[in-house]
């Protein structure tokens, strides 16, 4: 996503925002406690820093506890029907390619009857920003199983527990071509606000998972290894052009034996631990780090991958463009066609 | 059918005032080129026609098999004529499998011209012929020109650097070269649209030039023809005319709309027969400042065509039936969020997949009621392949100035035939006109004209508008979201006022033929030509019948009801099993009678007239002969 805006005012003419500029007069309905508050304060963080005007940036979302978020943003903003935001954004962005995008999904709306049209907006590197909020469940339906939910998982739906393989959603949204993947998690504020950013600068389709926890339907999905005090050592920060370390001392890394990753215990050389990348074309390296869970290996957090492509509004409205110069738009002689005849 | 009047001018050349001619082959045989060229050059003569293109319903069927078998049958006259006839008088039929399809239709006494060197014992047996029918004297009571039209093209290209294949596939502009001349038509327009068309491969296009004249030659020479025909130039109204089919003049009237509103088209849709072409027309268009998306499938097309109308632009998506059906959710939203969208449904053979490639009418109570919830949208209909130019301007006036949905039911018949058509002057028509949420005039994005009731129209990067829409139900007063009882009861009859309100704003109904009497034909869309005809014909014969053709769906023009009123009885012929009756019947309590043909093809002017006689008593129930 670009921080220019249409009217090409310049950055400094813009009257400096805050965070409760981005604050809407709507109260946030959503059960005290839920992980959503989190996600809400950091995007409202983030917004001022992209310097665009409040009227140029549209929030699309589905249906979900998740797609409500747009009313509590001030900026434009539709809350539309179930897995459709990234169709109606392609729409938005396309017609109006100045606009500057976000897409708010759930794990049901993005993955379950969403997932062709995100696949879709991914392959095809829309400029928008997709925020996926993960709660491995059903919210708003109060408690069904979602595509995210781990095979077993007793629900509402699913009494004696699921029979359904999971389907992991950082690796949907590379398989699917996307040029910016991340992932990020409710509780880490700070790394959940540097992570919006970085989406919402990339041109191109930027993708973000969030664990978000549902302390209502799903309390605790990633409490074993995002909780405060194990974090350190169960997760992993990916950091561009830097070892995979990790453990409150950075006492533990990752190194790849074949397309096998393994835990290295207290490593004494970088050299043996396997570098992160996130500018690759291909895309081996991220699938493997997302294969990564825990508890046989700490869950990586931040960018799996960022490349540059040409956007798909982007190229529409070149299109439009070169047809513009080649030729001349004479709607008459469009009208009258190839061959016409004089009736006296 | 027609009159015959003896040319007084040259020999053997009889002077008719009506011809339908129909050429079927293999659909590798090229006969829709060979339909369409023919009706270029009699438009351009000054004839009145109608056209129908028949398609297989395979890409590519067996070589030389029934299904496989391609048609295109058009009518032209000295007169105004409405449809592309019932009945051919002339049928070129290129193989035994084009015989066999299509005889049925031939006039007794017709002139059926066969590719005699087609008949082999092969192609025979694929076409489930135990004996040759040009030799078994079955095929008697027509006039019979039997022609090797494969050698015949053969020896004319003789010489040219092509193989057997190349040179077989040039036999369509043979025939052409000959039908020419049976109906006393010029090669010129022929020649110059193939040498655009061929230029950059000249050994083609010598190919078919020398093809077409070797067959136009044969009929002056041969002593085989011996009679030629001739159709006088039409006394139509005077203006610059061209030839167009439905969906070319659909994809025109919304580029147009598109101009005399001042705003950007977006066009997204889902390939699906017969609606591609007007993706196809409009993907062309990006000089016009048309984009134009090729969704993943309808539900995105429609969503995506949403997304655009958010953002201020107009916004399109056109399937067929099966594809409104997947837009339903989508429309629905746009109802909520009262966002101005068009949908064009060109319609065929349903339910399900259905026979794609046949028409039929039977999508309107899907986009009457095909939604959940009170969800009015407008409809309109266009009646000829001229007409959905008009309607799809109006279909954006509505939808523009009454911030609303409106669904456009046109149809195979419409969109694949063609018809001359008079060129508007750009400058004679009416802009199109929206109006665009300003601070002057309103305080937030849901303040309404007190006349139209449409909200304001606030799009991204109007400061000062930020707001949220959505499929949530939302105040009256505010637009934020609210769930109380009245403000729902409040907000649905809004909803259905806003589309009711339209009906004063669009032009009454116009009757054809008396203001009252016995019958009247009531009819809309695709049907027009076959209902207008139908009535004709009954006046002639002295009966009291008059027809109307509805082009506003929902809301109905104000004066239906009157309308209806003047006559003892309604018959309301319809290509589905009785859908507009349904909705007259209930918004009316009329006793409308309903005539019903299910069968993927348009009606016969002759069917309508043996309902007619039922229905006044001259004649006893009317069966339809499949
Ligand atoms: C067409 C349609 N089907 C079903 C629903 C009901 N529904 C609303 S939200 C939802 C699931 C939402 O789950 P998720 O996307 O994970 O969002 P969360 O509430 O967990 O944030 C369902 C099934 C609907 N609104 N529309
Ligand atoms: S149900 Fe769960 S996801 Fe929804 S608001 Fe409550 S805590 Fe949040
Ligand atoms: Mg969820």
């Amino acid at each position: 996503m670009t921080a220019a805006n249409s009217n090409g005012v310049l950055d400094e003419e813009i009257p400096l925002l805050t965070r409760k500029d981005f604050v809407s007069d709507q109260e946030v309905r959503w059960c005290p406690g839920c992980g959503d508050y989190s996600i809400l304060a950091q995007m409202q963080k983030t917004l001022p820093g992209l310097k665009i005007p409040r009227e140029e940036i549209v929030f699309v979302s589905g249906i979900g506890c998740s797609s409500r978020f747009p009313y509590y943003v001030n900026t434009y903003g539709f809350h539309t029907i179930h897995g459709r935001a990234p169709a109606i954004a392609t729409g938005l962005k396309t017609a109006r390619p100045e606009l500057t995008v976000f897409v708010i999904t759930g794990d049901g709306d993005g993955l379950s009857i969403g997932g062709n049209h995100l696949m879709h907006l991914l392959r095809r590197n829309v400029d928008v920003t997709v925020v996926l909020f993960n709660n491995r469940i059903y919210g708003l339906t109060k408690g069904q199983y979602s595509p995210t939910s781990p095979i077993g998982k007793v629900t509402k739906s699913a009494p004696m527990g699921t029979t359904e393989n999971p389907l992991d959603p950082i690796k949907l949204a590379l398989a699917a071509g996307a040029t910016f993947v991340a992932r990020s998690v409710d509780r880490d504020t700070k790394h959940l606000e540097a992570t919006l950013s970085t989406a919402a600068q990339h041109k191109g389709a930027a993708f973000v998972e969030v664990f978000q926890n549902c302390n209502i339907y799903n309390d605790g999905a990633f409490a074993s290894f995002a909780d405060k005090d194990v974090r350190q050592d169960r997760m992993v920060y990916l950091e561009n052009g830097k070892p995979l370390r990790y453990g409150s001392n950075l006492e533990h890394g990752i190194r790849l034996n074949g397309f096998q990753p393994e835990v290295v215990e207290s490593p004494t050389n970088d050299n043996e631990l396997l570098v992160h990348d996130t500018n690759r074309e291909d895309i081996a390296l991220p699938m493997i780090l997302s294969g990564m869970n825990y508890p046989d290996f700490p869950v990586p957090l931040g960018v799996f991958r960022q490349v540059e492509r040409d956007t798909y509004d982007g190229l529409v409205a070149e299109q439009v463009g070169v047809a513009r110069d080649s030729a001349e738009a004479d709607l008459e002689a469009l009208i009258a066609g190839p061959e016409t005849w004089n009736v006296l | 059918m027609t009159t015959e009047i003896e040319s007084p001018l040259s020999e053997g050349v009889t002077t008719r005032d009506r011809v339908t001619i129909r050429f079927a082959g293999d659909s590798g045989d090229g006969m829709q080129l060979t339909g369409t060229q023919f009706t270029r050059t009699t438009a351009v003569y000054g004839n009145d026609l109608a056209t129908l293109p028949d398609y297989p319903a395979e890409i590519r069927a067996p070589t030389g098999s029934l299904p496989g078998v391609s048609g295109f049958q058009l009518s032209f006259s000295s007169n105004d004529i409405h449809t592309p006839g019932d009945n051919p008088d002339a049928l070129v039929a290129m193989n035994p499998a084009a015989l066999k399809t299509n005889l049925r239709d031939l006039i007794p006494g017709g002139l059926l011209v066969v590719d005699d060197g087609e008949f082999n014992s092969t192609n025979l047996r694929k076409a489930g012929y135990e004996n040759n029918p040009l030799e078994d004297g079955s095929l008697s009571s027509y006039r019979l020109l039997r022609i090797d039209i494969t050698k015949n093209n053969a020896d004319a290209l003789d010489g040219l650097d092509l193989g057997a294949k190349e040179r077989f596939r040039s036999r369509n502009f043979y025939a052409l070269g000959l039908v020419l001349w049976l109906f006393s038509r010029p090669m010129d327009t022929v020649v110059r649209w193939a040498t655009e068309k061929f230029g950059r491969n000249p050994v083609v296009l010598e190919a078919n030039l020398r093809a077409l004249r070797a067959g136009n030659a044969f009929g002056e020479t041969s002593e085989l023809v011996h009679e030629r025909y001739e159709v006088p130039p039409a006394d139509v109204e005077p203006g610059i005319y061209r030839h167009i089919s439905g969906n070319e003049a659909t994809a025109l009237g919304f580029v147009t709309a598109s101009h005399l509103a001042g705003l950007p088209l977006f066009y997204a849709s889902y390939p699906i027969t017969p609606a591609s072409d007007v993706l196809h027309e409009l993907a062309s268009f990006k000089r016009f400042g048309v984009k134009t998306m090729q969704a993943e499938d309808e539900i995105s097309a429609v969503c995506a065509a949403i997304g655009a109308s958010y953002a201020g632009q107009m916004a399109l998506t056109g399937t067929s039936g099966p594809g409104l059906a997947l837009k339903s959710e989508g429309l629905n939203l746009a109802v909520m969020a009262e966002l101005p969208l068009v949908i064009l449904n060109v319609q065929r053979a349903g339910p399900s997949t259905g026979m794609p490639t046949k028409t039929e009418q039977a999508d309107l109570l899907q986009a009457m009621y095909g939604r959940n919830g009170d969800s009015p949208v407008a409809i309109i209909a266009p009646s000829t392949p001229g007409d959905c130019f008009w309607m799809a301007i109006e279909a954006f006036r509505i939808a523009l100035k009454y911030m609303v949905p409106v669904i456009i039911l046109s149809d195979g018949y419409l969109a694949n035939g063609s018809q001359p058509w008079s060129i508007p002057k750009l400058a004679e028509i009416p802009p199109v006109l929206w109006r665009q949420a300003d601070h002057e005039t309103v305080s937030h994005a849901y303040e309404r004209d007190p006349d139209t009731l449409a909200r304001a129209w606030a799009i991204p990067g109007q400061a000062g508008f930020e707001h949220r829409v959505g499929g949530l139900e939302k105040s009256y007063e505010t637009g934020d979201i609210n769930y109380e009882p009245g403000n729902h009861h409040k907000m649905t009859l809004t909803r259905a006022e806003r589309v009711a309100r339209i009906a004063d704003d669009v032009p009454d109904i116009e009757v054809v033929g008396p203001q009252e009497g016995d019958l009247l034909l009531l009819g809309w869309g695709g049907t027009y030509g076959s209902i207008t005809s139908a009535g004709e014909r009954a006046r002639a014969e002295g009966k009291s019948v008059a027809s109307a053709h509805i082009r506003h769906l929902n809301p109905f023009p104000s004066n239906l009801g009157e309308v209806l009123s003047r006559y003892d009885k309604v018959m309301i012929p319809e290509l589905n099993n009785g859908q507009l009756s349904v909705l007259i019947r209930s918004q009316f309590l009329v006793d409308a009678i309903p005539f019903n043909k299910i069968a993927g093809q348009p009606f016969k002017i002759t069917e309508i007239l043996g309902k007619i006689d039922e229905i006044l008593g001259l004649a006893g129930p009317y069966e339809f002969e499949f």
